[in-house]
């Protein structure tokens, strides 16, 4: 469940690699380590493999969208008005007489969903994680983090069906909303699963800050708030970074909560508490349905390529920053 | 690709074939494909006429109306189902191919306007609807209402209702942007009756029980008297949708390229025939004129 093999890493090389050292051993069991080695070395190629196939195959389909569709129409299409009198619209709206292509409102929708659930999950995530590295006890620690990698578990449909029955209703008698189902609705459910990737990441993180730098800190006469917020938390920094991003790419990547709780309209909108259609909510709802290898069908797959080179930049910042803080704490 | 999955399910198909060859040697086949919104309708006529006759297959599938006239001028299905009239260019693509297309009127259908029980309206002028769902009129205010923004509700696009919504209401222009869409028209009602100031589409069935749902008289134009679709007990006014005096009603065809023959014709006999047109009320559709079933009469 948690990511703490990468970042530990550093901590315990040196003594596995002592294990496996030159002790005498017999032929045997050379065999056996090379064929898990080899094995092992195969399940890694694998993951790159599987990983560059559905890059292939998704921009091989998406990018035939532009043999039909003219690349402004990805931006905006043309419409008559009410009086007849044409007008540029930014508009998602493939099925029609004049279908319309326009990616604005769904990259706005994604993100208007995806940063609000970050921001939310930030400030509990990373906290949770400050406090289960560095505050909490070994017993709470042992109650807390096993009930967060259970949060992880919860099925998103079913986070997504509390959302669409009651905490809809409960924001929108609050806040008074003009919709029901809107952004910040979504935004909420899909901080729920991204929470627990924040925290655990955060924790591992900070654990990964040696034990001396805390030490120093106390020596120097630093308290303990001192010592986190201006030594332990500056030194994890890039990890901290790296979970935030992390649980934003998978915000962006999040369906079902979306498609059952932002209520689906594909405007242009920056208002958080508009209903929106994100991008994965509409190859969800649109994919099943639409002819093979027809232009829609096309466009969907472009809008999927675009949202997974979205998701894969982020988590290559997200690893960028991971191997940074490595290098610096293994100093 | 292509050829090798065409290839592929080719294989497929002369296997499966000949794995039926045995018992059905004498089996004639009729493939439909067309209208998701008839598909049910379809697979239920298909089931019927086949318990009553073992000797002829029934393939129905969906796909889009647009679908099923394409594949019955490419000569690939015996009949196409499909929620609209056919096209003059579709008519006239179907005669280079060496056919011309036969029309049968099967079913018919209506589509409700609904709000919210506490929303006053109670009837709207189909130019009003057309304005309200293409976000030209915003509030309530403005077709005699409450001072409330209007929220839109429509339907995946992927619906039939859908692009029939949009083509006889809104006449071909776009949804407004804001108009949320839903997975079902159940969702639809379901969120209508939620949301105070919603207005929603879909079938009337969907409707009709609802008590937080108002079901709202329609008008052409200005000077016409709104129509209801429902009569005063709650059921489907056979009499409006079928003198189309309720602007929003559809027939529901049945396309054949030539006269049908054989197998095809004695099915499209038995569908126009009283057993199909009690399969269309038991579903709720509307049957053509002159099929209401008895229940039908003695509400009338």
């Amino acid at each position: 469940m948690s990511a703490s093999p990468e970042i530990e890493e550093p901590v315990h090389a040196a003594p596995r690699r002592e294990e496996a050292g030159p002790a005498p051993r017999r032929r045997r069991g050379r065999l056996m380590e090379f064929l898990i080695e080899s094995f092992l070395l195969v399940n890694g190629f694998v993951a790159i493999a599987a990983i560059s196939l559905i890059f292939l195959f998704l921009f091989k389909e998406g990018i035939q969208a532009f043999r039909t569709i003219p690349a402004s129409h990805f931006l905006q299409g043309r419409e008559l008005d009410f009086d007849n009198v044409p007008q540029t619209v930014m508009m998602w709206q493939p099925v029609g007489q004049n279908p319309k292509y326009s990616l604005v409102p769904l990259l706005l929708g994604s993100f208007l969903v995806a940063l609000p659930a970050t921001m939310i999950a930030t400030l509990f995530g990373v906290a949770c994680g400050v406090y289960l590295a560095e505050v909490a006890g070994k017993r709470t620690r042992e109650v807390i983090k096993p009930s967060i990698e259970l949060l992880a578990g919860v099925p998103s449909v079913v986070i997504g069906f509390f959302c669409l029955a009651t905490l809809a209703t409960l924001l929108q008698n609050t806040l008074h909303t003009t919709f029901r189902l809107n952004a910040m609705v979504g935004a909420i459910g899909v901080s729920l699963v991204i929470v627990p990737v924040i925290a655990t990441m955060t924790d591992d993180a900070l654990r990964a800050v040696p034990a001396y730098l805390r030490e120093g800190a106390h020596a120097l006469g630093a308290n303990r708030w001192e010592t986190i917020t201006r030594v332990v938390v500056p030194a994890g920094a890039s990890g901290l970074v790296a979970a935030i991003l992390l649980g934003m790419g998978r915000a962006l990547g999040e369906t079902m909560i979306v498609l059952m709780a932002t209520g689906n309209a594909a405007q242009v909108t920056l208002n958080p508490f508009d209903s929106v259609r994100t991008m994965t909510a509409t190859i969800a709802a649109e994919l099943g349905a639409v002819p093979q290898g027809g232009e829609q069908y096309r466009a969907l797959f472009l809008v999927g390529s675009i949202l997974f080179t979205i998701t894969f930049l982020i988590n290559l910042v997200a690893e960028i920053a991971v191997a940074r803080m490595r290098k610096r704490l293994a100093l | 690709m292509n050829t090798r999955r065409i290839l592929a399910v080719a294989a497929a198909w002369t296997m499966g074939a000949a794995g039926l060859a045995g018992p059905l040697l004498a089996a004639e086949t009729i493939t439909v494909k067309g209208s998701d919104t008839m598909v049910i309708l379809g697979q239920r006529w298909a089931e019927e006429y086949m318990k009553a006759n073992k000797d002829v297959t029934i393939q129905v599938t969906g796909g889009g109306s647009g679908t099923g006239i394409a594949a019955l001028i490419n000569g690939t299905t015996t009949l196409a189902n499909s929620s609209r009239p056919i096209k003059a260019e579709e008519k006239e693509a179907a005669k280079k191919n060496g056919s011309d297309v036969i029309e049968f009127k099967t079913a018919m259908d209506a589509l409700a306007v609904v709000v919210n029980a506490d929303n006053p309206i109670n009837h709207l002028t189909m130019q009003q609807i057309g304005k309200i769902y293409t976000g030209y009129i915003n509030n309530w205010k403005q077709v005699g209402g409450p001072d409330k923004r209007i929220l839109r509700y429509t339907r995946e696009s992927n619906s039939g209702t859908y692009v029939f919504f949009k083509e006889h209401v809104l006449n071909n222009r776009d949804y407004a942007a804001d108009a949320q869409t839903m997975p079902g028209t159940s969702a639809v009602a379901e969120a209508v009756s939620k949301d105070a100031a919603g207005i929603g589409f879909g079938g009337v069935a969907y409707f009709a029980d609802n008590p937080k749902l108002r079901i709202l008289k329609i008008a052409k134009d200005d000077k016409s008297e709104p129509i209801s679709p429902l009569l005063t007990g709650g059921k489907i006014n056979f009499e409006v949708v079928w003198s189309q005096t309720y602007p929003i009603s559809r027939y529901l065809y049945v396309y054949s390229a030539g006269q049908p023959k054989g197998a095809a014709k004695a099915y499209l006999d038995w569908i126009l025939g009283p057993v199909g047109q009690q399969i269309v009320e038991k579903i709720e559709y509307v049957p053509m004129p002159g099929h209401a079933g008895s229940e039908r009469t003695a509400a009338n």
